[in-house]
């Protein structure tokens, strides 16, 4: 049999795929769930460790739980990460969507090149040096504002990572349907409301993810720039090595686990409910 | 609405902590879970000041922070070896520790210490000592040597763990081969960089967080340890053993300083004294499992507690106190430690 | 409702820049210019630096005293910095070659459970990263999790010591800078017409080539992104050589830790950072010039 022959044999016992699909994607796809997931289960499953290793099971046990509802500072960390983390999203999204509106559509001017060099600085120092240089600058110009402090400094990191994907949305993409909306007499406000931030939304979505996830994780600048009262999640956690870390981490990244898997649910929920209501 | 704006005012008076000045607060910078929240709660409810507790992960991480400038801590609790660093940059200041009513109760071994010799700086929180830790079911040696630990036999090949960090394995080394601490002669220190690249053929990982999991797992059998770390690795019922090997050990003593920009410094100054109680003392050591150096503290311990082999070493040990390195010394050992690790 | 905005397009463009220029400007480039010039002075021994200029950082990077106190050659660091290269090499390409096949099923869902799947993909990053590093260690150490039955099922005899080999770091970067690679590809596939795949299938294009011809070069702009946000992060990374590789090698994330913690030396540290911000640097110029090069002949041909 010739190989044509037997690539046409195969091709008849297989389904045809529309294009644009591939074959294995699915599959593929969930070994990369996995993979995703397989820490997280082993993470939960270990915050019910009766004894105190992080890493060697002593049987079933809640204490940890308990224990971190005790405990005042871990949550007073836990809601300084969550303040933080949400504040500089918020700031750093917006300020990256309009920064790379104008970069991805402002055609070619002088400064360009600068304008973007600038934005992805934060990118490029390595981190310690970014808190200390940090650090040394609040401290020279007296800035003193506790969890403020750290809130700027993490809305200036958490920049590039919300504006590579927005711009990465914005290449390319053509401007027919904005052009359409002017035509129709659609105000400037109105067109970018209605038609630009609807188009971009998906890396608007993804640029706020990464920005939030980046604030949630960040130890070493958090470390270095925060004031007193501003210990969060991550500095609480790398200052336990002296005793060594507990399962009471666990706990408590079992609990925000849920608390965000509850978030995306009731916006699942909403956004649905809001869906059928408007179809008609 | 009159609720909205006092909530409003609490929220600016959050992010402006750093900036307020009240006269009952005191801010605490330590390692987390050093300091018990029911010592804190006992000193806010006898004094009426408002304690704020915040951590950091390292001495160098805390000199750094206030070589740059950092302010709004009023007590922060260094190593011995860094005290006199402190001293000599200005970051700490003068509080008189020797004149404060329970400075009689600090145990005769531990006043007036080299690092602090008028005892005008710092006041005592914990001491411990770093060696090293084995699983008695795997390993056969009785950790009687620091022989066993840097010139491990065949049965340690990639099960050792030593820290992450120089400065306590360098000094165990100089203790080891009989070399001064801060040695600034380049030929001894080859000495040691020699060793330790030897000694790198055994090693499975450097790690300063994970040493009892390691143990308790069998990924390695022999670990740098921290006294009370493994004390607290041994609880959990692994076989852990914390070696004291003849030649001595590093010993470390962590004490309370108030830094020069400290706000509450009369605050400081009564905390301090408060945990020269050796009523209030006990309770941190119980809580830490490390070593206390006050009098009278014991007759407070729990029976696990006064007999732990890891708080309570042979009377014959040797406990060296690593002293404050020269630049040139340092920079030795810096260089030694890159080049192990290359 | 617009009537505040300015009228002119360089009016608007700047308007539009001055929140990043405010932020960068003041909060990253001024302290940056201000470590630029630690690394030209002398390290103060007990951290910071003492106010007298010196080149000692910049030669430290290449040469080195040795005990005769001749300066020689010392290729110890430029090792580092390569080794460092070389891994974020590899963890760049991991996360790419998993995650684009990810980012495209997710385009190819219905528009509604799209974003679910980006918050699949991100929910597992609200834990913190030492912790999810240490459940790696679970799964791949001693007697962990994919050891244990493939012991007790006698499939193997002893254990596989997957710990603390280069295979366990590159698992756990790629593990930790996944979502980096993920979602910006997302975005811009995202707008993807499959009307233009459809019409490429027509003119003969085979699968194979309506992915390369037609896919990838759309959303090339996702994968730059991707690419850099994993790559730059990635030099930095500690947590992953550490704890999964068990530090044995020093990384430049470590090295200029090391500088700013226990060495205290502060210059040394800059001047290393520096080097860094300025390959990165040439790296990107050389690449946008390239690709104005050839966006140029394409233009022309």
């Amino acid at each position: 049999m010739s190989d044509q022959m037997h690539q046409a044999a195969a091709n008849k016992g297989k389904k045809m795929l529309p294009v644009g699909h591939y074959r294995g994607l699915g599959a593929w796809t969930i070994v990369f769930f996995i993979f995703l997931y397989l820490p997280i289960v082993v993470l939960v499953f270990y915050s019910f460790n009766a004894n105190r290793m992080v890493m060697n099971w002593g049987g079933f046990g809640i204490d940890w739980y308990l224990k971190a509802f005790q405990n005042d500072d871990i949550q007073k960390a836990v809601w300084n990460s969550l303040i933080v983390a949400t504040a500089a999203t918020i700031f750093s999204t917006a300020i990256a969507t309009i920064g790379a509106l104008v970069l991805a559509r402002g055609g070619n001017f002088r400064g360009k090149t600068v304008s973007l060099g600038l934005i992805t600085l934060p990118l490029m120092v390595p981190e310690i040096v970014t808190a200390v240089a940090v650090l040394i600058f609040f401290s020279a110009i007296g800035m003193n504002w506790g969890l403020g402090n750290v809130i700027i400094a993490h809305i200036t990191f958490c920049i590039p990572f919300a504006f590579m994907p927005i711009r990465a949305r914005l290449e390319g993409m053509d401007t027919s349907m904005e052009q359409a909306a002017r035509d129709l007499y659609a105000s400037e406000w109105e067109t970018f409301r209605y038609v630009t931030v609807p188009l971009l939304m998906p890396g608007i979505v993804a640029g706020a993810m990464l920005a939030f996830v980046i604030s949630m994780d960040d130890f070493i600048i958090t470390l270095m720039v925060g004031g007193a009262g501003s210990t969060t999640l991550p500095v609480y956690i790398y200052s336990m090595i002296r005793r060594g870390l507990t399962p009471e981490i666990n706990a408590v990244c079992t609990v925000l686990l849920f608390v965000s898997i509850a978030i995306v649910t009731a916006y699942w929920v909403v956004s649905k409910k809001s869906q059928t209501d408007t179809v008609h | 609405m009159k609720h909205l704006l006092t909530t409003l005012a609490a929220a600016a008076a959050m992010l402006t902590l750093g900036a307020a000045n009240a006269d009952g607060e005191l801010f605490i910078y330590n390692w987390t879970e050093y300091t018990p929240p029911e010592l804190i709660a006992k000193f806010e409810k006898e004094s009426g000041i408002k304690v704020s507790v915040d951590t950091y992960d390292s001495n160098e991480t805390l000199l750094a922070k206030l070589q740059a400038g950092a302010t709004g801590y009023d007590i922060v609790v260094p190593s011995q070896n860094f005290v006199p660093i402190m001293i000599n940059e200005g970051l700490i200041q003068k509080v008189g520790v020797h004149k404060l009513p329970n400075f009689k109760n600090l145990a005769e071994r531990w006043a007036y210490p080299e690092w602090d010799p008028k005892q005008e700086y710092s006041g005592p929180w914990q001491w411990g000592t770093t060696s090293f830790s084995f699983n008695s079911e795997l390993y056969s040696g009785k950790g009687s040597s620091l022989k066993e630990f840097f010139e491990p036999s065949d049965e340690v090949m990639g099960r050792l763990s030593v820290f992450q960090t120089p400065d306590e394995v360098v000094s165990l080394a100089n203790i080891y081969l009989g070399i001064p601490f801060c040695s600034e002669d380049a030929k001894q220190m080859k000495k040691i960089q020699d060793m330790l690249v030897k000694q790198k053929e055994f090693v499975v990982a450097y790690n300063s967080e994970t040493m009892s999991d390691l143990l308790a797992s069998g990924e390695a059998m022999m670990t740098n340890h921290w006294s009370g770390y493994s004390r607290l690795g041994r609880l959990t019922g692994a076989p852990i053993v914390y070696a004291y090997p003849k030649e001595g050990v590093v010993g470390w003593y962590d004490s309370m300083v108030v830094p020069t920009s400290a706000k509450n410094v009369e605050n400081a100054k009564k905390f301090m004294n408060f945990m020269m109680d050796p009523v209030n003392m006990a309770m941190l050591t119980e809580n830490q499992g490390y070593g206390d150096a006050v009098k009278g503290t014991a007759a407070y311990y729990s029976d696990e507690l006064k007999t732990a082999p890891e708080i309570n070493p042979p009377s014959d040990l040797k406990v060296f106190f690593a002293p404050t390195c020269s630049p040139r010394a340092q920079s030795l050992i810096d260089k030694v430690w890159t080049k192990v690790m290359q | 409702m617009s009537d505040w905005l300015p009228k002119s397009a360089a009016g608007k463009r700047w308007l539009g820049l001055a929140p990043s220029y405010f932020v960068i400007g003041i909060f990253m480039l001024v302290p940056m210019i201000i470590m630029g010039v630690f690394s030209f002075l002398e390290p103060n021994p007990y951290g910071g630096v003492k106010p007298v200029g010196s080149f000692a950082a910049y030669v430290k990077i290449f040469f080195e005293y040795d005990l005769e106190d001749q300066l020689v050659f010392n290729p110890g660091y430029i090792n580092i910095i390569f080794r460092s290269f070389q891994l974020s090499f590899g963890a760049t390409l991991l996360c790419l070659v998993f995650g684009f096949p990810v980012a495209y099923y997710i385009t190819l869902q219905p528009e509604n459970r799209r974003n679910f799947y980006i918050y699949l993909v991100t929910i597992p990053f609200w834990t913190n990263l030492l912790i999810r590093t240490f459940a790696w260690i679970i799964i791949l150490g001693r007697g962990g999790v994919i050891e244990t039955p493939l012991l007790a099922t006698g499939i193997i005899e002893k254990s596989l010591r997957m710990m603390y080999t280069d295979g366990a770091i590159a698992i756990g970067l790629t593990y930790s800078y996944l979502p980096l690679m993920v979602l910006p590809i997302y975005a811009s596939l995202e707008k993807l017409d499959f009307r233009l795949l459809e019409a490429a299938s027509d003119l003969y294009a085979n699968r194979f080539e309506v992915m390369t011809k037609v896919v990838i070069p759309l959303c090339k702009p996702g994968i730059i992104a991707g690419c850099l946000l994993v790559f730059i992060p990635c030099l930095g990374a500690f947590i992953a050589p550490n704890l999964l590789g068990g530090g044995k090698k020093l990384m430049l994330g470590s090295l200029v830790q090391f500088q700013f913690a226990s060495a205290r030396n502060w210059p040394f540290g800059a001047a290393l950072s520096m080097l860094l911000l300025s390959a990165v640097v040439i790296v990107l110029i050389f690449y946008a010039r390239a690709a104005k090069n050839r966006a140029a002949m394409e233009g022309s041909a």
